[in-house]
């Protein structure tokens, strides 16, 4: 084994608007039957990292409650293990995470007890499959200190949600601009990184004596022209999750086919938690079309163009349209719903409507008392 | 010491001969259930939701499925440390090697299994039932009445007990008269054949009779108990419980999941049935498709149209298909302008383009009247069935067919073709 994993989903943004105030970017639910960090877990299990270390603190209940045993992602063995690290008070510290690089120096033990020459690091609100062996070996190949997993993206789209790379013929990186408003480049970093275990613990280490504490700004940035950095290109789906917009796109992709087949259908397979839930139901008056249903759903009126996660109710004559209803919603007759995303465990009153547009998507949050409506 | 007050032997060996070609590859207890549950998934849920750790699977006819299906137990919560699933499939010994010639033979056969866990009561389950029972509740039942056996027993209208094996009680439901399949019922108490024994009466029992060739906890156990005096109680049970142990009443168990408020609820939180899930993601229904009144499960994709119908996980409907009244298993593709009315379908079956199976009228069966009796098309395992063919009702195919196993293009109502797996 060649490698350690470690997950950065420590994060909130506030660009996810409500949906993240009451769990952790990595927790967010995706394509109905999944969340955000399954796909960096399945990843790290595909690609034979055995021992993974998920970094967490805002809200680490609904991380926590999702990774409450690592045997779905067939962790939890002798040789490794999935640990969840959350901030704790010792001896010689008293701090939240301030930072990447500080979470991973608050954990440095981690890093110091294991003999794995290298580390991947990856984000936990990313949205693909990668063989992290491949970047492995194009990191020893190219003779790098820190690859850099990128990817090109789209002409027009936004970038200044993203780390942008410069890189010269040889992949090497040149420049790094960190969240631009405008840029010329159209490389960006997926946060995807591979370092050698040792030059880990040897820059977090600087970067605390130095009272710094961000991957990206701190190492990154500040090290490109001393240290051999590397970008890795990926050219198949890639997509984060850190704005609305991008939530509901993203899981709007999975209507697609090629999509779909490609994370449900080829190999290898995304893995996730179980939830031994009943076969999704459609009863008399259900209309579905070019939607994405998940098992224990209830569905008795229209769902178009739509992602219903777990345990969804819909009512009689209710159309929902163009949205995304969350885990446990439940969802009163003659309701109308249409670009939305409805938040978990909602409880929407009959007779309601409920419109966004596609430009400006509505989050849905209404906590009814679901038994006397 | 390892000691578990309670532990279940799960009889889980029969063929089901009764389910003809669904069963020729696989135990009974195997059989897909319910869109994304095999049978046994019942009895084993229903284990662990009572408390009830320590469960031997005893396995005989076509164990393989089983043996992938139930692994370590995960599924149900039953991988422990000390106890947890085991299967217990016939060993040989020293002095040869018996198979299980009987239901009381096969426990009698894991004496020192049961022996391990010093049990003060031993559950004795079938693989083969859909219920959902809190065994703890009939063990408080059997230690109130301060019995050596408690039979779970319904009520069964009184025109039908003479179908069952009928208990006969007295006021404080003490067992004082058997009646295997009566003419003229003396009561209408049908036995579940689910017990609790005691340990000691058990273990005297099987041991008293250990000679007796086939030994059956219906035909020797219990009268064994009965005649010696013990005290033996009916726990009488007023839920849904079903046998599907024919074609028929399979398919209409299946049928009953799909009411608006199906009287067998999978959708409580309370009393949740567990099962090995293979397949995460979620189903896709495409533009242009139809689903209503159906029960689907995960990673299914339907094109097509799919009515009164219960599909299993993994499926595909292709593009004008239409699935009427029927039970598609996990993994079956039902390709292009396939129409299916009143078919059970297996799984990993692939149904060729425009075929119509199950039409015209019924007929007697070729191959068993016993099995086949209804109207139903009975498709078993990994089936290839050409393009454009035409099956009648009442019939059964297995194995990889070819446009030359059907005259004309037709497989008659009542005919069948069988070219893998061992069938009646």
């Amino acid at each position: 084994m060649r490698a350690i994993g470690i997950i950065l989903a420590g994060g909130n943004n506030s660009r996810m608007r409500e949906l993240s105030q009451k769990r952790a970017i990595g927790a967010m639910p995706i394509a109905g039957s999944y969340r955000a960090i399954d796909f960096a877990l399945s990843n790290m299990t595909h690609s034979h990292i055995q021992k993974v270390a998920v970094l967490t603190q805002y809200n680490a209940w609904s991380l926590n409650q999702h990774l409450s045993s690592s045997k779905w992602w067939d962790f939890g063995r002798k040789q490794g293990g999935l640990y969840v690290f959350t901030p704790s008070i010792t001896a010689d510290n008293g701090f939240w995470y301030r930072g990447t690089a500080d979470s991973i120096y608050q954990n440095l033990s981690y890093l110091k007890t294991s003999h794995e020459p290298y580390v991947v690091i990856a984000s936990g609100d990313g949205i693909y499959k990668l063989d992290y062996n491949k970047v492995l070996e194009y990191h020893i190949e190219k003779k790098a200190d820190i690859t850099v997993v990128t990817k090109m993206i789209e002409p027009g789209e936004d970038v200044n949600r993203f780390g942008l790379v410069q890189t010269d013929e040889d992949g090497r990186i040149t420049d790094f601009e960190e969240k631009p408003v405008v840029s010329s480049a159209s490389l960006i970093s997926t946060g995807v990184y591979i370092v050698r275990r040792r030059l880990l613990i040897e820059l977090v280490e600087k970067c605390a004596a130095e009272d710094r504490y961000d991957f990206v700004n701190d190492i990154l940035v500040r090290y490109k022209n001393q240290k051999r950095f590397y970008s890795y290109t990926m050219d198949s789906y890639w997509s984060n999750i850190s704005t609305v917009e991008s939530y509901y796109k993203t899981n709007m992709d999975f209507l697609k086919p090629e999509v779909r087949n490609y994370f449900f259908k080829e190999y290898p397979d995304v893995y996730s938690k179980v939830e031994d839930l009943p076969p999704a139901k459609y009863n008399p008056g259900s209309r579905v079309s070019n939607s994405l249903i998940s098992s224990g759903c209830i569905i008795n009126g229209t769902v178009e163009n739509s992602v219903l996660f777990k345990t969804a109710y819909v009512g009689n004559n209710c159309v929902i349209r163009n949205s995304i209803i969350l885990n446990d919603v439940y969802i009163g007759d003659n309701t109308h719903i249409e670009n939305c995303i409805v938040e978990s465990r909602d409880t929407i009153r009959a007779n309601t409507t409920y419109i966004g547009s596609p430009d400006d998507i509505k989050i849905v949050i209404e906590k009814n008392v679901r038994y006397n409506i | 010491m390892i000691k578990k007050e309670m532990i279940a032997m799960l009889l889980a060996g029969g063929q089901g001969s009764r389910l003809g070609v669904l069963t020729s590859k696989v135990a009974k207890p195997a059989v897909a259930f319910g869109g994304k549950y095999r049978i046994i998934d019942f009895p084993l849920s229903n284990c662990i939701n009572s408390g009830v750790d320590t469960v031997g699977v005893l396995t005989q006819y076509q164990p393989l499925r089983l043996n992938s299906h139930i692994g370590i137990g995960i599924p149900w919560d039953l991988d422990r440390n000390v106890g947890g699933v085991s299967v217990l499939p016939p060993y040989e010994r020293s002095k040869g090697s018996d198979w299980y010639s009987g239901t009381a033979n096969a426990i009698f056969q894991n004496l020192d299994y049961m022996e391990s866990y010093n049990p003060d009561y031993v559950l004795i389950l079938s693989g083969d039932h859909i219920y959902k029972m809190d065994y703890e509740v009939l063990l408080d039942y059997h230690k109130a009445h301060n019995a050596d056996v408690t039979i779970a027993a319904m009520p069964v209208p009184m025109e039908e007990a003479s179908r069952f094996g009928i208990v006969v009680t007295d006021d404080d439901k003490r067992i004082i008269d058997f009646q295997e399949k009566p003419a003229v019922p003396k009561s209408n108490l049908a036995s579940m054949g689910i017990y609790i024994f005691s340990w000691k009466a058990l273990k005297e029992s099987l041991l008293a009779l250990k000679d007796q060739p086939g030994c059956d906890f219906g035909k020797h156990i219990i009268p064994y108990c009965f005649d010696k005096g013990e005290r033996i109680f009916a726990f009488e049970f007023n839920g849904y419980w079903k046998d599907v142990g024919t074609l028929s009443s399979y398919w209409e168990a299946n049928m009953e999941l799909i009411d608006i408020i199906p009287v067998f609820n999978l959708y409580e939180a309370f009393w949740r049935i567990y099962t090995k899930s293979d397949i995460l993601p979620p189903q896709y229904i495409a533009p242009g498709s139809v689903v209503e009144r159906c029960i689907l499960g995960e990673g299914t994709d339907v094109y097509g149209t799919a009515i009164n119908s219960v599909i299993g996980c993994g499926v595909t409907i292709e593009e004008g298909a239409e699935v009427v009244d029927s039970i598609i298993m996990q993994n079956s593709v039902i390709k292009k302008g396939t129409k299916l009315n009143k078919a059970i379908v297996a799984e990993n079956v692939v149904i060729g383009e425009n075929c119509v199976i199950g039409t015209g009228e019924f007929a007697p069966s070729t191959l068993s009247t016993k099995v086949y009796a209804s109207d139903l098309a009975t498709i078993g395992e990994n089936t290839v069935i050409p393009d454009g063919v035409v099956v009648g009702r009442n019939t059964a195919i297995m194995g990889v067919t070819t446009p030359e196993d059907y005259p004309n293009g037709i497989l008659a109502s009542g005919d069948s073709i069988i070219k893998a797996g061992d069938v009646e």
